[in-house]
């Protein structure tokens, strides 16, 4: 394969949609001419790059609220059954974990775990769920000096479960935050942390079971920390125990 | 809500102000309950609804006029080639984080119909068919414009990295 041809079938061998036959010749070249992979590496930066400034615009959650209102006063007058049906394909098929927290009392701080809920399947549904690929604390952590409003420490991990997958930068309400994301066993679990005074928490600290996902989520040196996924309890509150021992050093 | 968080922000960057992308997105999901019965079952949800929402934004005046604009420079015959082989070096376009404000404004700055097959394949991850069956396209034109819009992106983002 020739370099301008490899450079004609980069975008959709990056996108994913070449053939296989057609991807594993581009695969051979980009082996084969560094300045063919020069120019794949400049396109999947462009990509992930483009992915972090178009995510931008978030939802208030007062606005969430309203549209929910709508949609809940029209849904048993005219299309209860349809909707509700759509509803569940949609969240199966679509946004399978995207948990709804209806039930609960506290609208605002349902409306937050549900963008968090959203945040962690989306990310680990994602080809790069990471923007910073460590396993070393020590290498995370700086990755976002001058990209979020505030720092924070990273627990060891030898001789625990636990593994650091890396992180990436997140926004709630516009705000920039931290999610990092750890592995124990199969199970991926996310952690969040963003500002205490971005939202109105309802509690200092909580842990909650939705369905399937698990969740602790605490308050600390001016930091919300959300630990959230499908592990057990005692693997998230044994993962919040060693951040918050962090935290503190 | 399915995909509200998603929809809400590609409707920001179509209307480019948060009032009017509030009332697209309201606007979006009354239409897909009032039409749910026309979604059919097992066909792709995530294009139905975006089509709805973009549909809805071009039948506003701010939508119209942007709608215009896309037969006079969207060819859609153009070689694909000719698009993405622009003249930059891979160096010259090699952007970080830092670079993240530029990037912005560059996306900004894009022909709308530009920016949407971007955030729809870059953001929603969409296969080129759901892109096609999102903008009732076809296939090649999705190609061809998604590879002019990358190419124009990396102009303006080459532009921009020179002055800074």
């Amino acid at each position: 394969m020739a370099c301008e041809q490899c450079r004609s079938q980069l975008d959709a061998y990056l996108d994913g949609e070449l053939a296989g036959e057609q991807m594993s010749a581009v695969d051979a070249h980009l082996r084969t001419s560094p300045a063919c992979a020069a120019d794949a590496l400049a396109r999947v930066q462009l990509k992930r790059t483009t992915k972090t400034a178009g995510s931008r615009f978030t939802p208030s959650p007062e606005f969430r609220e309203k549209i929910e209102k709508k949609i809940g006063a029209r849904r048993p007058r005219k299309w209860g059954f349809g909707w509700a049906v759509a509803g569940a394909l949609a969240i199966l098929l679509l946004v399978g974990s995207l948990i709804s927290y209806l039930e609960t009392r506290n609208l605002r701080q349902q409306h937050l775990f549900s963008e968090l809920a959203d945040l962690h399947v989306a990310t680990l549904a994602s080809a790069n769920p990471v923007d910073v690929v460590s396993s070393d604390r020590h290498t995370v952590k700086p990755w976002f000096q001058g990209k979020i409003p505030f720092t924070f420490n990273l627990p060891e991990l030898q001789n625990t479960d636990f593994t650091l997958l890396g992180g990436r930068v997140t926004y709630l309400g516009q705000t920039p935050g931290a999610h990092l994301i750890y592995q124990i066993r199969k199970h991926q679990i996310s952690v969040f942390l963003f500002p205490e005074d971005l939202v109105d928490w309802r509690a200092r600290s909580s842990t909650a079971k939705e369905r399937a996902f698990n969740l602790e989520t605490w308050s600390q040196t001016g930091l919300r920390y959300v630990v959230f996924g499908d592990a057990s309890p005692e693997d998230l509150r044994s993962l919040s125990a060693l951040l918050k021992a962090a935290a503190q050093s | 809500m399915p995909l509200f968080g998603q929809i809400y922000n590609f409707a920001h960057w179509l209307t480019q102000n948060r009032d009017d992308a509030e009332d697209l997105v309201q606007e979006t999901y009354m239409k897909a309950l009032k039409a749910f019965g026309t979604f059919q079952s097992g066909t792709n949800f995530r294009a139905w609804i975006y089509r709805i929402l973009r549909n809805t934004f071009l039948n506003t005046r701010s939508g119209k006029k942007l709608a215009k604009t896309v037969s006079l420079d969207d060819g859609e015959n153009g070689t694909v080639a000719a698009a993405t082989t622009d003249s930059q070096t891979p160096e010259a376009i090699l952007i970080d984080r830092n670079h993240q404000d530029l990037l912005t404004t560059a996306l900004e700055e894009l022909p709308w119909h530009f920016r949407e097959v971007l955030l729809l394949c870059e953001i929603e991850e969409m296969s080129y068919q759901e892109i096609a069956d999102t903008i009732t396209v076809p296939l090649g034109t999705v190609m061809s414009r998604l590879s002019r819009a990358r190419a124009a992106l990396r102009a303006n983002l080459q532009q921009k990295l020179r002055r800074t």
